[in-house]
């Protein structure tokens, strides 16, 4: 599993970069250009994805919480902690990769772009989970409270998707791409940004799966004692 | 068995008995209200004074305006899950009542609690404030409304969380903010418009977004509640 991924995710980084871009594509390993992104917008290729997980790592957190909540099962509590903390950690490369990338093409590393806001809402999120995670001492009430507060952020978080446009318009790439919601990669690129995309899902969910073994584990040797 | 009309009104009853039961503590001791009030006093002292004679623009100030509230209602709304905890009084409600009942109670409690603060805070806000002058006032005191209303959702679920907790005073805030977030952009937004002197119709957006809110919140809220409130 673990060396599949390794060579899966290799190639894909050497793809991302190393394919040239040209103006008119006519041969299969040549990627468009895209007018005003140019070179930066191979971060496509890393940026989405980790924004992509650390959304997939929210939502499926919420839903081992919300079967917690039903079946009281420890387990399910394990899998949603473990996956919240990966979630919190591809946030943090989504941040970072997308404030780097800001500073190149905006000018700025941070510009309270709807995009950044939301993101960085998501970390406050994440950041408020763990900070009541450590704040309670029993495990069962640690389990049900954390799934709750869960649950409650997810419902509020589709708000910003009506409020953040009223406030500033977006300069994210993704809107300016698909303004008549064709999407302006050609074949190659798309298989890249979908290799890359299952590349990184896969990676995410082979932590998960380890972080909860080891949470187990760690577990079975609390009770032993 | 009982049937579902009988049920109704026990569980209306059980409910104005949680209400009226803290309404009762809250003025025997008058905690909650004094200090709520001393708060805002306070905070818009420290900001008359920091201002000084620079005179802030309509928009900060309207900002400034929720900064104020979002702070008070963070002290003053944890109190009523909190206390119940302290006293160790939260095994008997749990023994008499059911957990909507004791929710609905308490959300009464701090939607009362917060409305009047806030008419408080508004009040001497704007008398004091010479640079803030609502020009839209139906926008505005609906937006005071419905603001409230939005707090008081949130904050006491929130409140029943933080309740559990061991650090319950730094970690309110920390956990709320978040959730509160969409709400207070969208009631700054709105109040931005009522000083400009807006339409009200250029404000229904921000209503439609602050009602819907309010269910979204509200609903989860008395779903999730038992999963807190039983140990």
């Amino acid at each position: 599993m673990k060396i599949v991924l390794g060579i899966w995710i290799s190639v894909v980084i050497v793809l991302g970069f190393s394919l040239p871009m040209v103006a008119q594509p006519e041969h299969w390993y040549e990627l468009p250009v895209i007018p005003g992104l140019e070179d930066k917008a191979r971060i496509i290729f890393f940026h989405v994805p980790t924004a992509w997980l650390s959304v997939v790592a929210f939502v499926s957190s919420m839903v081992y919480g919300i079967r917690y909540l039903r079946k009281k099962n420890p387990d399910d509590d394990i899998k949603s902690a473990s996956a919240a903390s990966l979630g919190f950690m591809f946030c943090i490369l989504a941040t970072v990769t997308g404030a780097i990338w800001a500073k190149f093409s905006w000018g700025t590393y941070w510009n309270w772009d709807p995009r950044q806001t939301s993101i960085f809402v998501l970390l406050l999120i994440y950041g408020a989970y763990f900070a009541l995670r450590s704040a309670v001492d029993v495990e069962e009430k640690r389990a049900s409270l954390a799934a709750v507060y869960s649950i409650i952020a997810a419902v509020t978080m589709p708000f910003f998707m009506f409020i953040m446009p009223r406030i500033l318009a977006s300069l994210h790439p993704e809107p300016i791409l698909n303004v008549q919601g064709k999407v302006h990669m050609n074949t190659t690129m798309l298989i890249v940004f979908l290799a890359s995309l299952t590349g990184f899902t896969g990676l995410y969910l082979w932590m998960w799966h380890l972080n909860v073994r080891t949470q187990r584990i760690t577990l079975i040797r609390i009770d032993k004692k | 068995m009982l049937s579902t009309k009988r049920l109704t009104y026990v569980w209306l009853k059980s409910a104005t008995a949680v209400f009226a039961k803290d309404c009762r503590s809250e003025l025997r001791t008058r905690y909650a209200i004094s200090a709520l009030v001393m708060f805002i006093l306070t905070t818009i002292s420290i900001m008359l004074f920091a201002i000084g004679s620079e005179g802030a623009t309509a928009d900060v100030l309207s900002a400034m305006l929720w900064v104020v509230i979002f702070f008070a209602a963070m002290s003053g709304l944890s109190r009523t899950f909190v206390a119940e905890e302290e006293r160790g009084t939260a095994m008997t409600l749990q023994l008499l009542t059911t957990p909507s009942a004791v929710y609905s109670g308490k959300l009464l409690f701090n939607t009362l609690l917060i409305v009047a603060v806030n008419l408080l805070t508004v009040t001497v806000y704007s008398a004091v404030m010479a640079g803030f002058v609502v020009k839209t006032y139906s926008i505005f005191i609906l937006t005071v409304v419905l603001g409230s209303l939005g707090l008081a959702v949130a904050s006491t679920i929130i409140a029943a969380i933080i309740a559990k907790a061991n650090t319950k005073g730094t970690l309110y805030p920390v956990l709320a903010f978040p959730i509160l977030l969409p709400l207070l952009l969208t009631v700054i937004n709105a109040t931005r418009l009522a000083v400009e002197g807006a339409f009200f119709g250029e404000a229904i957006g921000e209503f439609q977004v602050l009602v819907s809110y309010i269910a979204a919140v509200g609903t989860t809220s008395y779903i999730v509640f038992d999963y807190i409130w039983k140990d």
